[in-house]
């Protein structure tokens, strides 16, 4: 019995935090392995919108630039693949509160592994998933009609742009996951996403807002992506003339850093608050 | 200090203006199951939690297994085994890949981690349940599973905070053998319960907590002859009637009967139980006095706490104003 009791010696402290972390990644993913609905609802709700937001309301858009609904398409295509990343935080934030109202991540504390690896390992689950996200909706886009003009390096930049702003929102989603009661709670998260994602170049231009809305809209972290991928995709953009949409691809990068640099510290504070 | 399993002396631990923790002391002799008594609120979690680091102290000092737990915390997890009140397992993996993933975060690589899943399993009754998914396991089922991943490294200490809350008595029989085996191969467990009962099947030393600190330190023999043994009790129907009740209960019974005039109710401790029940049954007939229950009671937590604190435990207090 105690043959198979003997830890794994002689590895430092920087090789146990990238396999536990790896540990943790590979306990999320057997979730999807052994729950494939899961997959298929964080899959389809996505298509679905793509479908809905294309076909529905497509033709009574004007896209910008002037043409009809499949350009309004070519237009909406980089504005879903935003807010599928957007809306990933929730997902976060369920899954952190119900490991901690399940006393699971206590199991983890109590255990000789590295405390670090509960957040880096959802962070990097959370950019796997995004990538399989990622792939599903640019083949229905495409099957819908949508192509990249970018050539390889634009369309790789867009997407790598896209995974940034799904990694930095992972830090939001762990904080809330730690500060909401229960994962009821997080999915209402949604009532305070959806109208973020709206207000934003994600649908429609900032420039046929009201003046203040379009400004907000302008600024939108979200809007900067958005943005960002469909000139980097060369698909047609929204538009304008502020500073902050001139330099879309600029804003792309920075706004995810700083949401980084505030809801890391956060996140991480209200781990270790766990021990007050 | 190297003769204690666990050792606290003066804890103190402080939520805001709470003192969940409050001068608690605790000493807890290797390869035993000690209990760990009160009723809610009276700081029995957070003392657990202390000493299985997953809360810092505010005062005091504790070893765990001879290592100092503020000091060293990372040595005292791979000393330790945790069991809280709900049992932390993934729901959503079958019962192996729960201990395979944590076998592998325990560090013994994966086929350490596999053939050590695979022991457990056998151990702990869960072999044929091993590849469902915990989802369908039932409670007593999960919490063995637990159990089984508290018991990974073999921990000198076991932690088990209430692991029968919430369980049908079933499931509470099957993690009292459980915690039985395991002290059989050597490991020291602190238990947690709300439950005298409990604390009386399975440990050989109990401390009573009340308010953050420890005010009763014995066997749970002597703690329940603290208390006087059995009681008998009688409510009257008529409030009219008590003062012949308490007369009839003092002529068998073996302390000063007690009147509850706003329950109408006399209670007073005896020796021989079913003499006494009949007696007093017989005289209040003889009597003619109307009884609206008359019955023997064992010493309840409530009884023990009421002896050692002078005051009811919270519960009590309530059904009280209830």
């Amino acid at each position: 019995m105690t043959s198979t009791l003997q830890p794994v010696a002689g590895r430092g402290r920087l090789y146990w935090a990238l396999a536990d972390c790896g540990n943790i990644v590979r306990r999320q993913l057997t979730h999807y392995r052994r729950k494939p609905v899961y997959i298929a609802w964080q899959l389809g709700f996505p298509i679905l919108s793509v479908l809905l937001y294309g076909y529905v309301f497509g033709g009574a858009m004007k896209p910008p630039g002037g043409g009809g609904a499949a350009d309004y398409r070519d237009f909406l295509m980089p504005g879903m693949f935003v807010m599928t990343m957007a809306f990933g935080f929730i997902n976060t934030a369920t899954a952190v509160v119900t490991d901690a109202n399940k006393g699971v991540i206590d199991r983890f504390r109590s255990m000789p592994m590295a405390p670090s690896a509960v957040v880096t390992g959802r962070g990097a689950t959370d950019v796997i998933i995004a990538c399989a996200e990622l792939t599903i909706l640019a083949a229905t886009a495409f099957v819908m009609g949508w192509r990249s003009d970018g050539g390889f390096l634009g369309t790789v930049a867009a997407f790598g742009l896209l995974l940034l702003l799904r990694y930095c929102l992972t830090w939001v989603g762990i904080w809330l996951g730690l500060l909401v009661p229960d994962p009821e709670a997080a999915g209402g998260l949604f009532a305070v996403a959806f109208p973020l994602t709206m207000i934003s170049s994600v649908f429609v231009q900032p420039g046929t807002m009201p003046d203040w809305l379009g400004a907000v809209a302008a600024w939108n972290p979200i809007s900067s992506t958005a943005a960002a991928t469909r000139e980097l995709f060369g698909n047609p953009g929204a538009g304008g003339g502020s500073w902050v949409e001139q330099h879309a691809v600029l804003m792309a990068v920075v706004w995810p850093v700083v949401i980084t640099a505030v809801f890391l510290p956060l996140a991480v504070r209200r781990f270790q608050r766990l021990s007050r | 200090m190297d003769d204690w399993a666990v050792r606290a002396e003066g804890l103190e631990k402080r939520y805001g203006e709470k003192r969940a923790l409050d001068g608690f002391d605790l000493a807890v002799r290797p390869g035993t199951v000690h209990g760990l008594l009160g009723p809610n609120g009276a700081g029995k979690t957070t003392a657990v939690r202390v000493l299985a680091t997953l809360r810092r102290l505010d005062g005091g000092r504790a070893e765990v297994a001879g290592v100092d737990v503020a000091r060293d915390p990372r040595r005292v997890r791979a000393l330790i085994g945790l069991t809280g009140q709900y049992a932390a397992v993934d729901e959503i993996l079958t019962g192996r890949q729960n201990l395979e993933m944590f076998g592998r975060l325990f560090h013994l690589g994966g086929r350490g981690a596999r053939a050590r899943a695979a022991e457990l399993l056998e151990r702990f009754g869960l072999t044929e349940a091993a590849d469902k998914g915990v989802e369908g396991y039932s409670g007593g089922m999960r919490r063995r599973l637990d159990l089984a991943a508290s018991m990974i490294l073999a921990p000198r200490v076991l932690f088990l905070d209430e692991p029968t809350t919430g369980l049908d008595p079933r499931g509470r029989g099957e993690v009292w053998d459980a915690v039985r085996d395991l002290v059989a191969s050597g490991t020291t467990v602190l238990l947690t319960t709300q439950y005298l009962e409990e604390a009386d099947k399975l440990a050989s030393r109990v401390t009573v907590i009340d308010r953050g600190r420890a005010i009763a330190d014995d066997t749970p023999e002597a703690l329940k002859d603290r208390v006087g043994g059995d009681r008998i009790e009688v409510v009257a129907a008529d409030p009219a009637d008590l003062a012949h009740v308490a007369r009839a209960v003092a002529r068998v019974c073996s302390g000063e009967p007690r009147v509850v005039e706003e329950a109408r109710r006399v209670h007073a401790p005896v020796a021989d139980r079913v003499t006494a029940l009949t007696e007093v049954a017989r005289t209040l007939q003889d009597e003619g006095v109307q009884v609206e229950d008359i019955g023997l009671r064992r010493p309840s937590l409530d009884d023990v706490f009421l002896r050692l604190t002078g005051h009811a435990t919270e519960e009590e207090k309530e059904a009280v104003a209830v």
